[in-house]
């Protein structure tokens, strides 16, 4: 799909729209990390996945593992947009028998690759993925969305060693480096230190973008894409809860719903006039 | 004395043989030396993923292999695959994924390595796991066979094999093994011995020694704890009237929880349960370890006095 710069923030738009309705309605979620992954996501799916919506598991899919499974509305969010689910779908977020899992699951929603929900297991099933694809000689790309806080996990970092010890260059993540955790700021919770420098030492490619300003959005996709000979980390510099004034770089909003009033104000910021 | 070989050699041959299967694939965690799956990564490089120590990233690459259409086998000590059981909850049995954990190495048998090195509750945590299958081997045999069915289960499952040898039971016998299937050893109708794994001979020496007081057990091989045969334990309820459990591990949540379970829930008959009496072992040479951990076949004979002596 080829879509400008402007049309993929009109997609992000309507994207950062839909997560906010969804944890309003459901009065429970993730709205902080949805709004900072969106643009991101909404750029990866729109001009990069090669998917086929009305056959969600054509084999050589590319696929797309959301590690941070709690930021799921925004997934749900891009699948509606994309036609993988519709926007009805979206009303089952949270609620028995839905589709829009609390945490997205492949055995309930089309589009989804992986059961997330526990962090730290998504760079590892994604390298899974990319083997698989690299054994059969397919050409499809394994691309992972991991969060900041997610690298307290150790097992984040058995699957980076791994990847790179096997040079699967098929692998291509993308890190939305928010700043915030459940609790607080990471940097309260964990110091991080030099992040890129972790990541060139265990053997990755490496590039850092602004994971809002949709030209460097594209151009790191371009860089993943272009990396084949080693697994390749796009380090999205973002912001919790992006698009939404009281939410932003705001720990609260990492996992509430606004209320009333806060709903009414986040559609009129994201220009949506609700009737 | 019948031939004796290890369990987990079984395992390591059942691989070899698969391995004409293109979409099997093997994990190792740095001890592929000691679960035998080595053999297959020396013929079969390409189709070996090797993962450093690292247990945690093995189970899941292997459940993102599996959620691609491969059928991973990946396999460490058993006490290491319980450092990975959140991967296994969440990343394989949840999606219900098609990997063959096997964990070498299990219980007290395993010896002088030591308690770290001892499993006994590995059967009991993968039993609560939905969509897995458990099972626990006796015999080399055994093991060959129910790994070469895996491939056609269509769910995850875990096996737990040994490090040390034991008596060949099922040379010739091939076809009577069936995952989900308990296999009589031996008809008796004053007690049945329940037992798996490395207990299941010293099972057959106790119910000799029984024999010898005018006392007749029936033996079964209970392999696979998930999904029980609870057929064939309502029959030996029938039969015998009495149940004797053998298994080196914990006495909670392994095979005699599995059968208590069963018998509670169904036709009751008086249960004794073998077991590791909830607590730690030591280092040991294994038949030392099942003297002092009170498993072997005195101590079954033992059980099997006091479950008769409980009939109504």
């Amino acid at each position: 799909m080829t879509l400008s710069i402007s049309e993929l923030e009109e997609f992000a738009r309507k994207c950062r729209v839909e997560i906010v309705k969804m944890v309003y309605r459901a009065q429970a979620g993730h709205p902080g990390g949805s709004l900072s992954e969106i643009d991101l996501i909404s750029a990866l799916y729109a001009t990069r996945m090669r998917v086929r919506p009305d056959e969600p598991k054509w084999e050589d899919r590319d696929r797309f593992i959301l590690s941070k499974g709690h930021a799921s509305p925004g997934m749900y969010a891009v699948l509606a947009e994309m036609g993988f689910i519709d926007h009805e779908d979206l009303h089952s977020y949270r609620v028995l028998g839905g589709k829009c899992q609390g945490h997205v699951d492949m055995k309930w929603c089309p589009g989804v690759d992986f059961s997330a929900g526990s962090l730290g297991m998504g760079l590892s099933f994604g390298l899974g993925c990319a083997v698989a694809a690299r054994l059969e000689n397919s050409e499809r790309r394994t691309f992972v969305m991991i969060g900041d806080g997610e690298i307290e996990e150790g097992s984040v970092w058995e699957a980076a060693m791994a990847a790179a010890h096997h040079e699967v260059g098929n692998l291509k993540v993308i890190l939305d480096r928010n700043r915030i955790q459940n609790d607080d700021f990471c940097e309260a919770q964990m110091r991080m230190f030099d992040i890129p420098a972790k990541w060139r030492a265990f053997g990755w490619e490496v590039k850092e973008i602004d994971g809002h300003n949709m030209e460097e959005v594209m151009s790191g996709l371009d860089f993943l894409e272009a990396t084949n000979d080693k697994p390749a980390i796009l380090i999205a510099h973002t912001i919790k809860g992006a698009g939404v004034s009281f939410m932003e770089n705001n720990p609260s909003f990492h996992g509430a719903a606004p209320n009333d009033d806060q709903f009414a104000q986040a559609m009129a910021e994201l220009g949506e006039v609700i009737v | 004395m019948s031939d004796m070989a290890a369990t987990r050699d079984g395992y390591g041959q059942a691989l070899l043989e698969l391995a004409d299967n293109p979409k099997v694939v093997v994990l190792e965690a740095d001890l592929g030396k000691s679960t035998k799956s080595l053999h297959f990564k020396n013929k079969y490089p390409a189709r070996t993923v090797s993962c450093g120590i690292g247990e945690q990233n093995m189970l899941l690459t292997a459940a993102g292999l599996a959620s691609s259409g491969y059928i991973p086998f990946a396999s460490t000590f058993a006490i290491f695959t319980e450092r990975a059981f959140e991967q296994m909850r969440n990343g394989v049995a949840r999606p219900n994924l098609a990997v063959h954990l096997c964990g070498s190495h299990g219980g007290t048998h395993t010896g002088t390595d030591g308690s770290s090195a001892q499993s006994i509750e590995d059967l009991a945590i993968y039993r609560t796991l939905p969509n897995v299958v458990v099972m626990h081997p006796s015999d080399y045999v055994s093991t060959l066979e129910l790994t070469k069915q895996l491939p056609e289960l269509n769910k995850p499952s875990y096996m737990r094999t040994a490090r040390n040898k034991t008596p060949v039971m099922y040379s010739g016998r091939e076809s009577e093994i069936v995952i989900g299937k308990g296999i009589t050893l031996r008809q008796g109708t004053d007690v049945a011995i329940i037992a798996c794994g490395v207990l299941v001979s010293e099972s057959m020496k106790a119910a000799e020694m029984l024999a010898e007081k005018g006392i007749n057990a029936t033996v079964v091989d209970m392999h696979t704890l998930k999904p029980l045969d609870g057929a064939l334990i309502d029959s030996l309820v029938s039969q015998c009237g009495a149940i004797v459990t053998a298994e080196d591990h914990n006495v909670i949540g392994g095979l005699g929880g599995a059968v208590a379970e069963h018998l509670v829930t169904n036709k009751y008959a008086p249960l004794e349960m073998v077991g590791v009496a909830d607590r730690f072992g030591e280092s040991g040479q294994s038949d030392e370890m099942l003297e002092v951990m009170k498993l072997n076949s005195k101590y079954i004979e033992q059980a099997a006095q006091r479950a008769i002596a409980r009939k109504s």
